[in-house]
């Protein structure tokens, strides 16, 4: 397994959407080694022939009929909003600079 | 005398009775919480008013004859990580500081209904990531035993409170061991029921395969009554099982094991485990067999995978599930001064809300979870979760419930693991093949270490929706050993307030 270079860590942090200082990610890139190297050991026993196990109940989809039900006001939805306007989210610009 | 140090279910006799108010209990716990808190730290936020206010209502429905449920009245304490209409809820986080829920978990809204007084909210890991709170960006509870130590975690805060008797029950999650590993820890009785049979609605999410929610409790009895008190299906949960809630309180109160096999499990015993740990758990067993149990010794040879399985899968799912903070609907946002984007924005606020143990486990789910890596890690992970099942369903073939301690060690200095993640992980290696295959286990403190005079845990696992059956090994051994010990376990801890 390579090793985790400060570079692979940035890339890890910018897909994650976590700034990071370089001394942060000299510093995750250290431990990310060490716990890859303990948890890898998964790989002995993980041979082709066992199927893999994502959820400890075999559920299908749950359904119900689909009838308007109390919720939550507008208002109370905006609660805890960082920022609003006119009754909505009020959010920084997402298109890009213009 | 009704006072804190009484059980909840003499709380709720006494209440009955009209010896005691909901609102005179509700103030002793007040007054406790207000004198050993501040040596304790384990809540984050105390409701006075409405704790008073629930047990004012409560006190009047019973005056007019109202039929209430068995636990109404009795006081309880909520770990952090339930939304709690209007009550903030941070989940030990700095991300969702301030943050106040606009509705109720499900959880929280049976306790209501019930007419359980929450006293307030309790300290935690950071979005229940750690197994001793100091990972809280609010700082770390400490353990009653002994104020230099860490009440275990994640859920350190809820054990801490009922262990100090500032709350006779409370309500915590179980990823990996957050309910199990605090009540060994802390001398009380903790149970992860069997996943999907309590609602997690309104629950902060960490790890959505793993994650469900418990209660804590001074007794087996409290504990089953506070079980059945929040279990159930709920279709605001996909993951709640619809079937009915297993008879934990009667099992609880049956004090029989006969014919029972008990399973131990070979690979979790012996020289990973402290001493006195060791010869707590032998004599419990000695105790169980004394009361017409037999038992068997069972192998689950994969499991020693689980552990290295488990801090893959938990933080891929993470590293998804806390994609949802983003500085966009609630909690924190940080930079937004107009002249960065969405996405600037949402990266400050995420590098200045999240403390250093949740940026790791993001950061590994991230990479385990990416083109490349995924077979190699997180598909793997799923395969020895396979395996983990079958351990599980092979040991339980031999037996009616499996044991082992909850811990290897007993509780541990603050600052001894802190600095060391993989070390801290070790702490969970007893409990993490439970949540693995979906099961049901209860943390029964057995006794204390002789090296150190700290509590020690035994865990009584059962299969799927067969929680009564350790509500059952668990009520039959905690009277076996309150008639060898003559007082309760929590007498021999340090009288916080007489300090």
């Amino acid at each position: 397994m390579a090793a985790i270079s400060r570079d692979d860590v940035a890339h890890l942090a910018k897909l994650a959407r976590i700034e990071m200082t370089p001394a942060e990610l000299d510093h995750m890139a250290t431990e990310l080694e060490q716990i890859l190297g303990a948890v890898k050991r998964v790989q002995e026993v993980a041979t082709s022939d066992i199927a893999p196990t994502s959820h400890p109940l075999s559920m299908s989809n749950v359904f119900r009929d689909d009838v308007v039900k109390p919720s939550l006001t507008n208002e109370e939805s905006l609660s805890g909003a960082p920022a609003k306007a006119e009754d909505r989210f009020k959010v920084p610009q997402i298109l890009g600079e213009e | 005398m009704t006072n804190i140090h009484s059980t909840a279910s003499e709380m709720a006799s006494a209440l009955t009775t009209k010896e005691i108010s909901s609102v005179e209990l509700t103030k002793q716990h007040l007054d406790r919480i207000a004198s050993v808190d501040g040596k304790i730290h384990a809540f984050l936020h105390i409701d006075s008013d409405g704790a008073l206010a629930q047990a004012d209502a409560i006190d009047k429905k019973r005056a007019s004859g109202e039929k209430l449920s068995p636990l109404a009245g009795v006081p309880i304490a909520v770990k952090d990580i339930l939304a709690q209409k209007g009550i903030p809820t941070t989940a030990g986080s700095k991300i969702l500081e301030g943050w106040r829920p606009p509705y109720d978990s499900t959880v929280v809204a049976k306790l209501k209904a019930a007419g359980v007084i929450i006293l307030g909210k309790t300290n935690m890991d950071e979005f229940a990531m750690g197994s001793s709170t100091e990972n809280s960006a609010y700082g770390t509870t400490q353990n009653p035993w002994d104020l230099t130590r860490t009440p275990g975690g994640s859920s350190g805060g809820s054990a801490a409170a009922v262990a100090a008797f500032e709350a006779p029950l409370a309500i915590g999650t179980d990823t990996g061991g957050s309910i199990r590993q605090p009540a060994a820890l802390t001398g009380i009785v903790g149970v992860k029921p069997t996943y999907g049979g309590v609602s997690r609605y309104g629950v902060i999410a960490y790890s959505s395969s793993l994650d469900q929610v418990g209660p804590f409790a001074r007794t087996v009895l409290d504990t089953a009554l506070l079980h059945e008190a929040i279990a159930g299906h709920d279709e605001r949960d996909s993951t709640s099982i619809n079937a009915p809630v297993p008879q934990v309180v009667a099992a609880a109160k049956r004090l029989d094991v006969k014919g029972m096999k008990i399973g131990v499990i070979k690979e979790l015993s012996g020289s990973g485990f402290q001493a006195g740990v060791s010869a707590r758990i032998a004599e419990s067993l000695e105790l169980l067999v004394a009361a017409g149990a037999e038992i068997v010794e069972v192998s689950c040879p994969n499991f020693e995978y689980a552990l290295a399985a488990y801090y893959l899968i938990a933080p891929s799912e993470a590293s998804s599930n806390l994609a949802r903070f983003d500085s966009m609907r609630y909690g924190l946002r940080v930079g937004d001064d107009g002249s960065k984007g969405a996405e600037e924005v949402m990266s400050a606020t995420r590098e200045a809300g999240f403390g250093k143990e949740v940026k790791r486990r993001i950061i590994l789910g991230t990479y385990a979870l990416s083109s490349g890596y995924y077979d190699a890690y997180y598909g793997s992970a799923q395969k020895v979760r396979t395996l983990v099942k079958q351990d599980f369903d092979n040991a339980f073939a031999k037996a009616d419930v499996l044991v082992s301690p909850v811990t290897p060690t007993t509780a541990f200095k603050i600052g001894e693991k802190s600095n060391d993640p993989v070390a801290m992980y070790l702490s969970d290696i007893a409990t993490i093949p439970v949540n693995m295959a979906g099961i049901g286990g209860m943390s029964l403190p057995v006794g204390l270490a002789d090296e150190d005079g700290l509590p020690v845990g035994l865990q009584i696992m059962a299969p799927v929706m067969q929680d009564d059956r350790f509500y059952r090994v668990g009520g039959t051994l905690e009277a076996a050993l309150l008639s060898k010990w003559g007082k309760p376990i929590l007498s021999n801890a340090p009288d916080l307030a007489v300090k």
